[in-house]
């Protein structure tokens, strides 16, 4: 249903967005993203956390203004929030003191349609997503499901030209958020939603493949479109159709692609920042463990596909992709073309007891993240061998905001405590090399 | 906003149903009161002298109603700045930096010591009208339920969930319909449970401040206030004994016909999307929200607040230059600081200025002195008061059916104004002859000990079942259960409510450390009864000086070991 001369409803060009750092500086969160949406297509931003895809969605409908470029909605540039475009949240967002009613009509009211025109159009909004019989509901009295059915109705009442979508099923279970995902693309595709198009940001991969006419995949750091992939399966999608499989196992590839080595100068590869502000995402010692072990058992032996083995430990993407990018920076996995594959290190680390595990594992974090190194250096050079917690989230506030500087320490941390590389007191928020006795 | 009470007025629902049976005479007769008491309150202020406070029961339930809508006007007042103030920190940077400092050092305040001063003001202000002394009577209750429900409503402004906030804007409501269709319902829950804190410590100052002496003048406003007043210089003790058997009915219809329906009401709009374990219920909620005629009577209302909510009016901005700023925001930041800076160092000066004409060094350290002693006092009495309070909440909060009925007797308690009981301490002092100095001290904390004991009893119940279990399962008792199993997990709600003891105690102290009965006058040497004798004096320089050395200590205390401790508890003891 849509073809390439189909009116263009939305266009950014070269769209930026950077946040000042503490100590100087911009941490850039989207480098220079263009993005066209044609009427009548679904168009996926696919990527990781931290890709920016979800600032680009409140980018686009004026919630936020982007530090530059633009963006025009029906060949106008868009200033402070568009009318004709509507969103559908992640959590939601709906009031708990309204009604399912008084939430649906809460768009209408605020554009001041009149009250008989309100009720009629919001009953027909929610008729038509099923909602029937759910009218004086309050939203804790219903379920999740049920409340996602509330933010499309609440959303495509206002008859937007474009829906814009913030993963939207990924609050909700699987069986919940596949009913959801059908339900929708049937109305969709019979036309029945008084809307033109669809803007959907997700990180889940089939949910990208199963869904939309176009994905765009983003890459992390600053976010950026790493690669266009067009989906010409043809609606129903079975997840079980060997083009769709072939088509996941090839996002899977995209996303785990390692960058450019021009920007792998400036970024040390896909975990990107350098030295000690390498950003570390929050993952614990168990997780790293236990994907080791997985893959170090039958039926991998050492190496599997990515999606295979998201499926089997019942993984989103998202979770999986830090879990993996980390044992490839503690040289303990590599990541290639979708694939995972245990190195001799992490055999070995499978293999030891506990407290060899803990030694290989100091071993590697020593070597391989530097923020962990840096710390220990200070403490060993102090006479004291202790150091206060803020000196070095001041340090690290000179390269990234103070909210990643605490996640990079409350990792550090984490990973030092586990490595008995040295050990950190909360009440008086101060690193030191000695254990409490 | 809608309304608490709004029921859509279908036709099919004009006809009565059996809920009207009892609304009906409710409502109006409400009406009716709130008119007559409203009409005596204008007065001119010779029919003060002409109609003179008598002791005469018949008067009390005329009395009792003057005192209810004191109450009532305050609240109201104490709302609508809520609003204001609030919205205003939350919403404005620079505002913030001035509005909430002020805010901290208003709640540390005490409120008793300032009534010489502003009932002067509104005697001015309202020359030859009882609305004078009256405006003065309700200014001090407003002052003392304002300011912590104004901080309630900054801190949930502050925190209103992101999404919503996005959904809002994606929806183009305009700022006015943001702020009565999310961020006053967003706060709402907070909001009455601090003006149910409030009222709870107004009932307090109602009756301390509706019969004032400043120097040789006297107002005697008609109320509950006046009577025990006038009770206590006749020696009635049986009329006292009225008094108190008015105000526990007046408290109960408070809580009943006004605070429970608002509080069932607010459930609405807590945000948690789970639904509470102990939902709040209201029988008179339930009525009115049932009842055909309530729901006829108020669709006027409802229609009224529909198309007020809808209004798209801007927000109230500060004037924008037309042209780009001149100045980087951080020099306009700097110029503010500065003005700031500037406007404080001036009024400083004036107080200092004020004291410094006809008091001198000497007067500073008597002071600082007496504020001392009084400290003492709060302290030891907290300690005293926790000792007993805290074993026994805890002892009633495990066991959760004594709880339930418990914690609203505790809540009641802590309302009751306890300036009414003393007379009682004060025959009794004097029957015995005891020491005003050690005696008088526990008056300080009758009122405000509740506040700890319910907090811990809210504590107990709170606390985690599974926690209690692995306690028993490993054989944990005495002592050892008590540092290592209970104490850490009520630790927060113990401090919350000896915050709140603590200053109320403080408050107290300038009505309990001079008692009389009749011609007899105890005395107790302290910074409240300085502050109190200086008012009777109207000797305003020492008034001054007294108010000042007592909120230092007052935000010392607070700053230096309550917040420190609350810090504590909220980093290492918060269970949830």
């Amino acid at each position: 249903m849509m073809s390439t001369t189909s009116p263009l409803l939305l266009q950014a060009k070269s769209v930026c967005q950077a946040f000042p750092k503490p100590g100087g500086g911009e941490l850039v969160v989207l480098d220079k993203v263009d993005l066209s949406l044609r009427q009548g297509e679904i168009v996926s931003l696919l990527g990781r956390s931290g890709s920016g895809k979800s600032t680009l969605l409140r980018i686009v409908s004026g919630l936020i203004k982007p530090t530059s470029g633009a963006v025009e909605v029906n060949g106008r540039t868009v200033q402070g929030c568009v009318r004709g475009v509507a969103m559908v949240f992640q959590s939601f967002a709906l009031f708990p003191w309204l009604t399912v009613l008084e939430n649906v009509e809460f768009g209408l009211e605020a554009l001041g349609v009149p009250e008989a025109d309100m009720r009629h159009r919001a009953l027909a909004a929610i008729d038509l997503i099923g909602l029937d019989g759910y009218e004086s509901a309050y939203p804790k009295e219903i379920s999740g499901g049920m409340r996602q059915r509330v933010g499309f109705a609440r959303a495509i009442v206002v008859h937007p030209n474009i829906l814009l979508m913030d993963e939207p099923f990924s609050a909700l279970d699987v069986l919940t958020a596949e009913t959801l995902r059908t339900d929708f693309l049937e109305l969709w595709s019979e036309g029945k939603m008084p809307i033109k198009s669809v803007l959907m940001v997700t990180h889940n991969i089939e949910e990208a493949v199963l869904m939309s006419d176009r994905i765009l995949v983003f890459s992390s750091n600053p976010g950026r479109v790493a690669s266009e992939i067009r989906v010409d399966i043809p609606q129903p999608r079975s997840r079980l159709d060997p083009t769709f499989r072939s088509l996941v196992d090839r996002i899977y590839g995209v996303m785990t692609q390692k960058a450019p080595d021009r920007a792998r100068e400036t970024l040390g590869g896909h975990i990107s920042g350098v030295g000690v502000a390498m950003i570390m995402p929050r993952v614990s010692i168990n997780q790293l463990a236990g994907l080791m072990e997985a893959l170090a058992g039958p039926p991998y032996n050492g190496k599997a596909d990515l999606p295979a083995i998201a499926s089997l430990l019942q993984m989103d993407a998202d979770d999986l992709f830090p879990i993996a990018e980390i044992l490839q920076l503690l040289h303990f996995a590599d990541l290639a073309e979708g694939d995972i594959r245990l190195t001799d290190l992490g055999r070995r680390f499978v293999d030891a007891e506990v407290d060899a595990r803990k030694r290989l594992f100091a071993e590697c974090c020593l070597t391989h993240v530097p923020l962990i190194a840096h710390i220990k250096h200070v403490l060993d050079e102090r006479p004291s061998h202790r150091a206060p917690y803020s000196r070095f989230l001041e340090e690290l506030e000179d390269h990234a905001t103070e909210e990643l500087a605490r996640q990079n320490l409350r990792a550090a941390i984490g990973w030092g405590r586990y490595g008995e590389i040295f050990s950190y007191d909360d009440d008086a928020e101060t690193f030191s090399l000695e254990n409490p006795v | 906003m809608r309304g608490p009470l709004v029921v859509s007025a279908r036709l099919s629902r004009v006809t009565p149903n059996r809920w009207d049976i009892v609304a009906v005479p409710l409502v109006l007769g409400v009406l009716a009161i709130i008119a007559v008491g409203a009409h005596q309150m204008a007065s001119p202020l010779e029919a003060l002298q002409k109609t003179p406070v008598s002791l005469d029961i018949a008067n009390l339930p005329g009395y009792a109603l003057r005192t209810t809508l004191r109450m009532l006007a305050a609240l109201v007042a104490s709302l609508l700045f809520t609003l204001v103030y609030g919205a205003l920190a939350a919403k404005s940077r620079r505002a913030e930096l001035i509005l909430i400092p002020i805010l901290d050092v208003l709640q540390s305040v005490p409120i008793l010591g300032f009534i010489s001063f502003t009932i002067v003001a509104f005697i001015r202000m309202f020359p030859g009208s009882t609305l004078g002394p009256e405006c003065a009577a309700i200014f001090a209750i407003f002052t003392s339920q304002a300011w912590n429900m104004a901080f309630s409503f900054y801190q949930s402004l502050r925190t209103v969930p992101k999404d919503l906030d996005e959904a809002c804007r994606g929806f183009h409501l305009s700022a006015w319909q943001r702020f009565w269709r999310l961020e006053v319902p967003y706060a709402m829950p907070g909001l009455i449970w601090n003006m149910m804190m409030s009222m709870s410590g107004g009932w307090f100052f109602v009756v301390a401040s509706e019969a004032i002496s400043v120097g040789n003048q006297t107002y005697n406003l008609p109320g509950i206030g006046s009577y025990v007043a006038l009770a206590i210089a006749q020696q009635d003790l049986a009329a006292v004994g009225w008094a108190v058997l008015t105000m526990l009915i007046v408290i109960i219809a408070y809580d009943q016909l006004l605070f429970r329906p608002l509080v069932a009401w607010a459930e609405k709009f807590r945000f948690e999307q789970t639904a509470a374990q102990i939902i709040p219920k209201s029988w008179v909620l339930n009525l009115l929200q049932r009842s055909r005629f309530v729901g006829l009577v108020l669709s006027p209302v409802d229609l009224l607040l529909r198309h007020a909510r809808r209004l798209r009016l801007p927000a109230p901005r500060l004037p924008v230059l037309p042209v780009k700023p001149w100045l980087p925001p951080i020099f306009v930041d700097r110029i503010w600081y500065v003005a700031v800076a500037a406007m404080s160092l001036y009024a400083a000066w004036r107080v200092f200025d004020f004291i410094r004409a006809s008091l001198g060094f000497w007067d500073l350290i008597q002071a600082l002195e007496l504020g001392l002693i009084t400290l003492v006092r709060v302290l030891v009495l907290i300690a005293l008061a926790s000792l007993i309070w805290v074993p026994v909440g805890v002892w009633i909060g495990l066991r959760p059916k004594l709880a339930e009925w418990a914690q609203p007797i505790a809540q009641f308690l802590a309302a009751f104004p306890a300036n009414l009981l003393f007379p009682a301490a004060v025959v009794i002092i004097v029957r015995f002859n005891l020491n005003a100095d050690i005696w008088l001290s526990p008056l300080m904390i009758l009122g405000t000990q509740w506040y700890i004991l319910f907090n811990v009893i809210a504590g107990a119940t709170a606390y985690p079942n599974d926690l209690k279990e692995v306690a028993a399962n490993f054989d944990m008792r005495g002592w050892k259960w008590w540092t290592k199993v209970i104490l850490p997990g009520i630790f927060p709600y113990y401090i919350t409510g000896a915050i709140t003891a603590s200053g109320g105690s403080w408050n107290a102290s300038i009505v309990t450390e001079i008692v009389a009965w009749g011609t007899t006058t105890l005395r107790a040497h302290g910074l409240g009864s300085y502050i109190a004798k200086a008012t009777i004096e109207g000797d305003y320089p020492r008034i001054m000086l007294g108010i000042a050395v007592m909120s230092v200590f007052v935000i010392l205390l607070n700053r230096g070991f309550w917040r420190r401790l609350y810090v504590l508890s909220e980093r290492r003891l918060r269970l949830d």
